[in-house]
């Protein structure tokens, strides 16, 4: 599969970061059959995000979620997750992995949003209840007041340069949004819509989202501002292509040789239930975990990165 | 009372209560408030509330019956491989189907390349910062002024390069669940049936030479760094002992006849039984559900939230086994188990077997030896399984949607004792329950007015700073919520 040029270094990009052919080379074809963009980007980009790291801290606020968002940017590949966190985001707040709790971590929060106001990013992660004023989230207690996931959203959205919501609970609402839900589960641009907040939103969907899309759309917008996106939201680099009409499998597809069962190998996914045809993300390139597996080679897409999943994509499965 | 402030009442006044709080609770899985009651240093009250709810089983209800082991993961980015296998084990009790025996060794393989993974991300990525500084930068700053941290400067050092090394270790051990489970997190590999890739020898090579580099980091790192910290923590095998009662599900089916290596059993008040899944009942008195649906059977369970409920302080619903708290996780595995321990758990505790620890095993440090030690034996079988992975062999056992019927999945998340209920009427979920680890030790006061295992376990827990509760915290983590 060919690269689109955007996710080809530039010449002089490579040149700055003293990478030196070789490396490049293994670089680009490091993985079995995918190419992590963050492989690319790393070498040209972390000299750069590094000078932008003090005036551009990241504040990663966690609503109805799973913390899969923040476990697959932990499988980041190159660079590692080690790199991202000591050397190219400032990660001021994440609740899963920082030090601190309680009101030290929240006075933190709240220090920094004022002291970035208009610089820093807000990641969010998770959707966010609106029912019973918010009560479905409570995410901490400051000067003896509950703070919603609601309140949180907003008060720190206001003041964000940019937010990034990343997963499909925390872009589109997700699985906490599915119907049968009772709490008003929904995503941060809809809920900036409600609120009148004008803070600029990249969704990075996916259930979870690749590492490489969180990793890639924070150094873009560390170093170019907002990428490309597509009319849901999201950076056309990672969500422009459908999978369907690149899968691997398509010529077993247009052969009409469909897989029956779910260990049947020789064949197209459709029949079993494969939402490959609705989806769009670079998921049949990149692949997964370091390149070694995807959601199509091991069963079927369910279409997780798309606004409507997962109710427009369910029943998941066909008959098997 | 808000943060880790006293309350007026000024610090060290001899018989006077200081109100402590902390929320978030950071470094784990969710949103959890901890609330407790400090008299002459020490934790006299504590109160555990669940922070959040997303309301899974009316989300499932009236969904396709193998929609669940999807949609089911999304409760736990780090443990959606146990929720994928009771989902899958409920579903393939409904169903009426039978494993391959690759089919078997295949999902044991995946559970189990999680399994490591969470121990590992445990100790090193939410609990360590309680026993090691981490480098001067955010997010390892801000941290509590007094926190504790005991290590001389190169044994300091030791735990930030374990750290960082362990990030890494447990990517491997999320490539090795993806060979055979597509992707991590979020696996598509466990359904009803069995697996959907049959492994070749090329994954199984690729799976065993990952979990060689896994394997040789419990033993050489993880271990004999959980019992170096014995050592300066010492006191902390004496803290936070809690209701000392433990039940378990039992995991890692050995073969088709129900013989799991980590067994399935009970233990209340210094008795062995064996489990009976027919006694658990969940109370909701102080949880912010309908009273109206306390004291059920996870068959009969209902979930109607009512937030706004004046007895309420937890989303978490406070689930009973014979109407007594348990706690759950690798303490109560390896307590019901009882293997032999690693050469160098024998070695510093100077005992051969779990039980053999004695009370010791009912404290901060003791869930986390248990928990290394678990790593320890897990690892050990993983490498059984791999020579009875057959390359080639089907693990995947097709089975129509029954029009009616009813299924019980149990196994364990590595945080604890998981169990999933699914009711099927015209072949859709009529009915899903999950009760599951964090459920079980988080817990709120029950009807009956006993205190959840971690908020039994806080009692006693020594706070001389109330600005620096450092214990408290190493208390809740102790138990993987």
């Amino acid at each position: 599969m060919p690269l689109k040029e955007e996710q080809k270094l530039s010449d002089d990009q490579k040149e700055r970061s003293g990478v030196s052919r070789r490396s490049f080379l293994k670089a680009l074809t490091g993985t079995a059959a995918g190419i992590g963009l963050s492989q690319m980007i790393n070498p040209a980009l972390v000299s750069a995000m590094k000078k932008g790291l003090e005036n551009h801290p990241v504040l990663w606020i966690q609503g109805q979620g799973c913390t899969g968002c923040s476990v697959s940017l932990l499988n980041s590949v190159e660079p590692s997750i080690a790199k991202v966190l000591l050397d190219i985001i400032s990660l001021q707040y994440h609740p899963t992995i920082m030090a601190s709790e309680g009101e030290t971590a929240l006075h933190n929060l709240y220090k920094i949003a004022e002291e970035y106001k208009g610089k820093f990013s807000l990641v969010v992660e998770g959707a966010i209840p609106l029912a019973a004023n918010g009560k479905y989230c409570i995410v901490g207690e400051l000067d003896h007041r509950e703070i919603t996931m609601v309140e949180m959203t907003t008060e720190i959205g206001k003041m964000a340069g940019s937010v990034l919501a990343v997963g499909t609970c925390a872009a589109y609402g997700g699985i906490p949004a599915a119907k049968g839900n009772l709490t008003q589960a929904t995503g941060v641009q809809d809920v900036f819509k409600k609120f009148n907040i004008n803070t600029p939103v990249v969704n990075i969907p996916g259930c979870p989202p690749h590492p490489d899309w969180i990793v890639g759309s924070i150094a873009h917008l560390l170093t170019k501002g907002i990428p490309e996106l597509d009319s849901d939201g999201r950076p056309l680099l990672f969500f422009g292509e459908n999978i369907h009409e690149n899968c691997p499998y398509l010529d077993y597809f247009d052969q009409e040789i469909f897989s029956k069962t779910f260990t049947d190998k020789k064949g197209c996914r459709l029949e079993i239930g494969c939402k490959g045809p609705d989806t769009y993300a670079d998921c049949f390139r990149r692949r997964w975990n370091s390149g070694l597996n995807w959601c199509v080679e091991n069963a079927v897409c369910i279409g997780c990165v798309e606004p409507g999943f997962p109710d427009s994509f369910s029943p998941f499965y066909e008959k098997a | 009372m808000a943060g880790c402030k006293p309350e007026a009442v000024p610090v060290g006044v001899a018989g006077k209560k200081i109100k402590v709080s902390i929320d978030p609770v950071t470094r784990i899985e969710g949103h959890l408030k901890i609330e407790v009651e400090v008299k002459d240093g020490k934790v006299v009250d504590a109160k555990c509330s669940g922070g959040m709810f997303r309301g899974f089983e009316t989300i499932l209800t009236g969904r396709d019956p193998r929609d669940a082991s999807q949609i089911v993961q999304r409760i736990c980015g780090v443990c959606p491989t146990a929720h994928a296998t009771a989902a899958s084990l409920a579903l393939d009790d409904a169903f009426g189907v039978k494993l391959t025996n690759n089919g078997r060794v295949a999902r044991n393989l995946i559970l189990g390349a999680n399994f490591l993974q969470s121990h590992i991300l445990h100790f090193y990525h939410l609990a360590a910062l309680d026993y090691v500084n981490g480098p001067e930068v955010a997010p390892f700053i801000p941290r509590y002024k007094n926190n504790d941290v005991r290590l001389d400067a190169a044994t300091n050092q030791v735990g930030v390069d374990q750290y960082l090394e362990a990030l890494e270790i447990r990517k491997i051990c999320h490539e090795m669940v993806a060979l055979l489970g597509g992707r991590m997190p979020h696996v598509q590999g466990i359904v009803v049936g069995g697996t959907t890739e049959i492994p070749t020898r090329e994954k199984l090579d690729d799976y065993k030479n990952r979990f060689k580099v896994v394997k040789k980091f419990i033993e050489e790192k993880y271990l004999p760094l959980i019992y170096l910290l014995a050592d300066p923590y010492g006191d902390l095998l004496k803290t936070g002992s809690g209701h000392r009662n433990c039940i378990a599900h039992g995991v890692f089916p050995l073969d088709d006849k129900g013989n799991t290596l980590l067994k399935a059993g009970v233990y209340t008040d210094g008795k062995f039984s064996e489990f009976d899944s027919d006694k658990i009942k969940e109370y909701v008195k102080y949880s912010f559900f309908a009273d109206s649906t306390t004291g059920l059977h996870p068959s009969e369970g209902k979930t109607v939230p009512d937030p706004e409920k004046a007895t309420g302080y937890s989303f978490i619903k406070s689930p009973r086994y014979d109407g007594k708290p348990h706690e759950v996780g690798p303490l109560a595995r390896m307590w019901i188990t009882n293997p032999e321990l690693s050469a160098v758990g024998q070695k510093t505790l100077g005992v051969k077997r779990m039980r053999d620890v004695g009370d010791a095993a009912f404290s901060i440090l003791g869930r986390h030896v248990a928990r290394a030690e678990e790593a320890f034996l897990v690892a050990k079988q993983m490498e059984l399984w791999l020579d009875e992975a057959q390359p080639g062999i089907e693990t995947f056992v097709p089975a129509p949607i029954p029009e009616n019927a009813e299924g019980l999945g149990l196994t364990e998340a590595p945080r604890g004792a998981l169990l999933h209920y699914i009711s099927i009427k015209d072949s859709v979920i009529a009915n899903y329950q999950i009760t599951s680890a964090t459920i079980w030790n988080a817990n709120p006061m029950d009807d009956m007015g006993q205190r959840g295992p971690i908020e039994q376990a806080l009692i006693g827990v020594p706070v001389p700073d109330v600005d620096s509760p450092v214990n408290v915290g190493r208390l809740i983590r102790s138990f993987d919520p």
